[in-house]
């Protein structure tokens, strides 16, 4: 009898050890980079290195860079979305799957895909320096790579954020006489609008860290195409300290961005819990 | 506000996978309650009329109005289909306000209005119903009563030709039923347009409707009075349905509305 106690407690003990264990190691391999990142060299070589001349024009021109490639991404993939939610059409779903596709390919491979579309000797390429642009190496570059591969993100949360609109409010809107653009202006935006707002700063955030499309098909030009991650790269073979100050600035804003997120996560909970009564 | 009676009729015949729909209705001024079990096709046929499912074959008619003719390629959105739909969770648009709920559905039909001309008609709308002082409440902080309230002045706001109600209290407290069923009744009997409803509560159908549909696999096996219906059951749904509703004092519940009935024609 005790020993069976014994056994059951030596079993839980067990359980637990091996919980914490296991959980606790994966934290610390999770931490630890960061408090490196934090605490390697000290504030004074981190001061010296945001000191470094690569250091504002990148900063400069990832902002500019994302925070436009993400007013692009939400300009066309809000009405791309609605359509993809609403559309019947079994190809739809397809698309939809295809729409997905930059998320899993590695960077890469969106930048030689870029290169081969819109490069000088790609399939487009012709026809646009006909025109007299020539977009690969350039500002409009890093953009379209960025736009490339953050613009799932948000078509991902604007399709969830609109199929899951209840049908009933949409058909009452209807029914009431609501035009097309009043039904979409007036009741999916803003019941839509948490959503949107969370998928358009996941993909600001995949933007502001896009990498290796934009090295393959815009390049590593300081003061042109070099944004904070090819920045930090550069920086990599000059000195470790000034990659490590780059680097906690991405971390900044990205912790700020969970931030945000977080706090607006709360606010949606809520909505949503007012949406469907 | 008594209507001059338009009449909404149809016939349809919609497959959807293996479910077949085959509806002929015709409602007048007198209110018709669309019964039968769940997967009958009650739903299918309001969508149909609501312009929100396409049938394969068929007509629907409200008025002098055209709404569906497969033969004639004719299918009015359901935008233009002037269709008063109030489902079953009262469909309010949570981000409004009760008072922009109902302004919403007057912006619709008149695009050119000021908003404060438009505030003020709605205001006016609240204020028939008993709700003036609800008029800047969300719809979260309103009782389902009240809500039902403000969905019905909405859908009147937008000047309907018929009005369609899904299961009006099914998502009520047994009080909020009872106040919410004499409010509509009342509502529905000075209105006097087409209505259809759709409702598995045999008290909705006796304080509500004074014909009944019954439906029964996408079939309408039986249309009649409501007494008729009750007397003699047409299938064993409408049976169990009527049966457990007999209680005391709903005859005089069903009087009124059979005498309106022989008024109007």
């Amino acid at each position: 009898m005790t020993g069976k106690i014994l056994t059951r407690a030596r079993s839980r003990h067990l359980y637990g050890a091996a919980m914490v264990g296991l959980g606790g190691i994966l934290l610390l391999f999770l931490v630890l980079p960061f408090v490196a990142l934090l605490l390697d060299g000290g504030p004074d070589s981190i001061l010296r290195g945001l000191g470094c001349a690569l250091t504002w024009p990148a900063l400069r021109l990832s902002l500019g860079t994302s925070l436009i490639s993400v007013a692009l991404v939400v300009l066309g993939g809000t009405p791309l979305a609605w359509w993809l939610a609403r559309s019947r059409w079994r190809s739809a779903r397809w698309l939809e799957i295809l729409l997905q596709l930059p998320v899993v390919i590695p960077p890469a491979v969106g930048g030689i895909a870029l290169l081969l579309a819109f490069g000088r000797r790609g399939l487009f390429g012709g026809i646009l320096e006909r025109l007299g642009w020539t977009p690969a190496f350039s500002v409009v570059a890093v953009i379209m790579a960025q736009v490339f591969v953050s613009a799932p993100f948000y078509l991902q949360a604007a399709v969830q954020a609109f199929g899951r609109l209840d049908p009933n409010l949409l058909a009452v809107a209807r029914s009431l006489g609501a035009s097309p653009p009043r039904l979409f202006f007036r009741v999916a935006l803003p019941l839509a609008r948490p959503w949107l707002i969370g998928g358009a700063a996941m993909s600001w955030a995949r933007a502001l860290g896009e990498f290796g499309a934009t090295l393959m098909f815009a390049g590593n030009m300081t003061g042109k195409t070099q944004t904070l991650p090819l920045a930090i790269y550069t920086a990599l073979e000059l000195d470790i300290h000034t990659a490590q100050a780059l680097s906690l600035l991405l971390v900044v804003f990205a912790f700020a961005l969970l931030l945000f997120l977080r706090r607006f996560n709360r606010g949606a909970e809520i909505t949503r819990r007012l949406a469907t009564p | 506000m008594t209507g001059d009676g338009g009449r909404l009729s149809l016939a349809v015949q919609a497959t959807l996978g293996s479910f077949s729909l085959q509806a002929s209705l015709e409602v007048g001024a007198e209110p018709l309650a669309l019964v039968g079990p769940n997967g009958s096709g009650k739903t299918s046929l309001l969508l149909a009329i609501l312009g929100l499912r396409t049938p394969d074959h068929g007509r629907i008619v409200l008025g002098d109005d055209v709404l569906f003719d497969a033969a004639l390629a004719i299918d009015r959105p359901t935008e233009e289909r002037h269709l008063a739909y109030l489902p079953q969770d009262f469909g309010l648009f949570p981000h409004l306000t009760a008072i922009e709920n109902v302004a919403f559905a007057l912006a619709c039909g008149s695009e050119h209005a000021r908003p404060r001309q438009r505030r003020g008609e709605a205001l006016a709308w609240l204020e028939r119903f008993g709700i003036g002082n609800l008029a800047e409440r969300s719809p979260s902080r309103l009782s389902g009563g009240e809500r039902q309230r403000v969905a019905l002045a909405r859908a009147l706001a937008s000047s309907p030709k018929a009005l369609l109600l899904d299961e009006p209290t099914a998502s009520l407290d047994v009080e909020a039923r009872v106040e919410v069923r004499a409010f509509l009744s009342e509502s529905i009997r000075s209105l006097g347009l087409p209505t259809i409803l759709v409702t598995h509560d045999a008290m909705d159908v006796e304080a509500l409707a004074s014909r009944v549909a019954v439906l029964e696999k996408g079939r309408v096996v039986a249309c009649g009075l409501l007494r008729d219906i009750r007397k003699a059951p047409p299938t064993s749904f409408a049976g169990r349905l009527f049966s457990s509703s007999t209680v005391p004092g709903a005859g005089e519940i069903n009087n009124p509305i059979c005498n309106e009935r022989v008024n109007h024609n």
